[in-house]
């Protein structure tokens, strides 16, 4: 048995050899393999901005007093506004606003300093731009701050009633980065083992290459781990990267083991593949591989709380999410870099993430092998 | 051209093929209705017939590319879907689709399928020379096998299928959509091979090629008709070409599914 033994592993340095021949002549694969991570943590990293900074900003103030240019300035000290300019009438807010050039308006009444003066509440407006919800959310987080800040600094020495601080833990910064950053290992990921191997094997199919190889000696078994055992290379190169440039670019925390962060990678690699190789024995040609990995992609981005958390989804969002080995798989990233923790909290992910690796490359290699037939 | 034997014999004193019975249905479709093929050693069989008459479900069973729905068949003496693995290490197959890797070059297609067959170091680096030089690729030796016209790329697949030295060769129309003076060139390099005892069992359309063949057999929806010399075929059918031949049967089945 020995020898026979010998010759199936050097059947798969040949296969391999073959493959990594082919990648280094493939420009457009090379490059997405490498270009993909990079881009990603650019468009990602830098310009996923979910909180809404500097909303231009309209005064109209009909007091002109001391007191209400202080609250026009407090407003933007919050740093959610930038006040752009004065108006001086409710038809120029509505304008301003309404043209876009301005997203909040802040209308100051005539009574404002006066009502001050007595003690009484003196109140104004915040008129608000709402389309965008999230933009929306931080212009009243930040009308709120300016107004606290001008109650304590009218009356510094009332203690307030209830003190409650909050503490932000993990990211004690909110910076979007270190949310979104960890998360894009899951995504290149996807898009390099489904998509990628999904295309490769659709390939070998279009040429008559698969064929080819069937009628010679080599195993069934060794042609597939021949082509996915470079992508599995490549999936640990691309995960390197981005931990690397997350770190160097974003200072992504490292807090947990990445010893269990790679072996939990390497499960997820692993589903990931089985679905590529799946797609392969359903798509005809590579467009429809690509077709096909689209539509595992775009719920992978948008249901696995990548981007969108998984906190703000309606129920059936967070079940289906729940189909998508990517949502565990993002549940374990940020739990190892961010929260630090370790097995003993991220078993229930790492278990589900074994238990679809499992059945997805039984399922898919078991289908591979018949459609070799 | 070596007039060594080839290296993977098979069993010895065992026909190159042979097939009782051979069936195989696609869903609702028989592709091959139970036929019954003997090919000698050393023979350059040819298998005619229009498209979809069975031809290459036939090749494609006998290399173990398909499972046959019934019937029994030996391939240099081993069982078919019984000992595939001994069977691949004695054939070569060539398909239409030729199964070369487009973004490789000659040199690397012609190594990477030696290597698939097992030869190492300078053995490898050896034939793969003698393939170079036999059919003439040296000159193409670095340029990218999807660049090659069809003439050269035909060849390069003959040398990837015949890097082990087969002793059966299947070829699956392997002159579709190649050039007549690389066809000429191909015809040679296969009378060649007979000679050192490689049995050849080949598919074509063209009528020139099928006079090739030492013997012929007309296959027709899924039914072999006919096995014999070009000679004996026309005079069976009464027909003064093989090409009428062929156009008869064609006809005949056209009738019938009216």
């Amino acid at each position: 048995m020995t020898p026979f033994r010998t010759v199936r592993d050097l059947l798969v340095w040949t296969m391999l050899w073959k493959e990594f021949l082919q990648l280094s002549r493939d420009r457009l694969t090379f490059a997405m393999i490498l270009g993909i991570p990079t881009m990603q943590i650019i468009i990602f990293g830098f310009l996923v901005q979910t909180q809404v900074r500097h909303l231009p900003t309209v005064v109209w103030d009909q007091s002109r007093t001391t007191a209400s240019r202080e609250l026009a300035q407090r407003l933007e000290n919050t740093q959610n506004f930038l006040i752009i300019g004065q108006v001086a009438s409710s038809t120029e807010v509505d304008q301003a606003i309404g043209s876009g050039r301005a997203q909040a308006a802040l209308v100051i009444p005539v009574e404002y300093a006066r009502d001050l003066k007595r003690g009484r509440t003196a109140s104004a407006q915040l008129l608000i731009d709402a389309q965008d919800p999230m933009t929306a959310t931080s212009a009243i987080a930040g009308g709120q701050a300016a107004s606290l800040a001008t109650a304590i600094a009218l009356r510094p020495t009332a203690p307030p009633p209830v003190d409650l601080r909050v503490r932000p833990r993990y990211n004690p910064a909110l910076r979007d980065a270190v949310f979104i950053v960890p998360g894009l290992i899951g995504v290149v990921l996807t898009i390099t083992l489904v998509l990628v191997t999904a295309m490769s094997l659709v390939k070998e199919r279009e040429q008559g290459t698969l064929e080819q190889l069937i009628v010679t000696p080599i195993s069934r078994q060794t042609v597939i781990v021949g082509k996915i055992a470079p992508f599995v290379i490549i999936g640990l190169v691309q995960t390197t990267v981005v931990l690397v440039l997350g770190k160097l670019i974003f200072d992504i925390p490292f807090r947990g083991s990445l010893v269990l962060l790679y072996a939990c990678t390497l499960a997820f690699m692993i589903a990931m593949l089985g679905l590529g190789i799946l797609m392969s024995t359903v798509a005809r040609t590579q467009g429809q591989a690509l077709q096909m990995g689209m539509l595992i992609l775009f719920p992978s981005i948008l249901l696995s709380g990548f981007i969108f958390p998984l906190a703000a989804m309606p129920l059936v969002a967070r079940v289906a999410g729940m189909l998508f080995p990517v949502t565990h798989y993002l549940t374990i990233l940020r739990g190892i870099l961010l929260k630090g923790v370790g097995l003993d909290a991220l078993w229930p992910s790492a278990l589900t993430l074994v238990v679809f690796a499992v059945a997805l490359v039984t399922l898919s290699v078991t289908r591979f092998a018949k459609t070799l037939e | 051209m070596s007039t060594r034997p080839p290296d993977h014999p098979g069993l010895a004193d065992t026909p190159a093929v042979d097939a009782h019975g051979l069936r195989k249905v696609f869903g609702e479709l028989v592709a091959v209705e139970g036929i019954d093929l003997r090919v000698e050693r050393g023979e350059i069989f040819g298998l005619l017939g229009p498209n979809g008459s069975g031809k290459t479900t036939t090749i494609r069973m006998l290399c173990g590319l398909l499972v046959p729905t019934g019937g029994d068949a030996t391939v240099v003496g081993f069982k078919v879907g019984v000992q595939g693995e001994l069977i691949r290490r004695a054939i070569g197959y060539m398909s239409q689709k030729f199964g070369l890797y487009p973004d490789l070059t000659v040199r690397e297609n012609i190594h990477f399928y030696a290597s698939i067959y097992g030869l190492r170091g300078g053995t490898r680096e050896t034939r793969i020379d003698q393939l170079m030089a036999e059919l003439k690729l040296a000159p193409r030796a670095g340029q990218r096998a999807g660049t090659l016209s069809g003439g050269w790329k035909q060849r390069l697949a003959l040398a990837c299928a015949t890097a082990h030295r087969p002793s059966l060769l299947f070829l699956d129309e392997p002159t579709a959509g190649v050039d007549p003076a690389a066809r000429r060139l191909f015809w040679q390099t296969i009378h060649e091979y007979a000679r050192t005892g490689i049995t050849i069992l080949i598919t074509t359309h063209y009528m020139d090629e099928a006079e090739q063949c030492g013997r012929l057999a007309f296959m027709s929806k899924g039914r072999l008709y006919a096995v014999g010399t070009a000679a004996e075929i026309m005079e069976r059918f009464h027909q003064p070409t093989l090409e009428d031949v062929f156009i008869a049967l064609q006809e005949r089945d056209e009738r019938e599914a009216a």
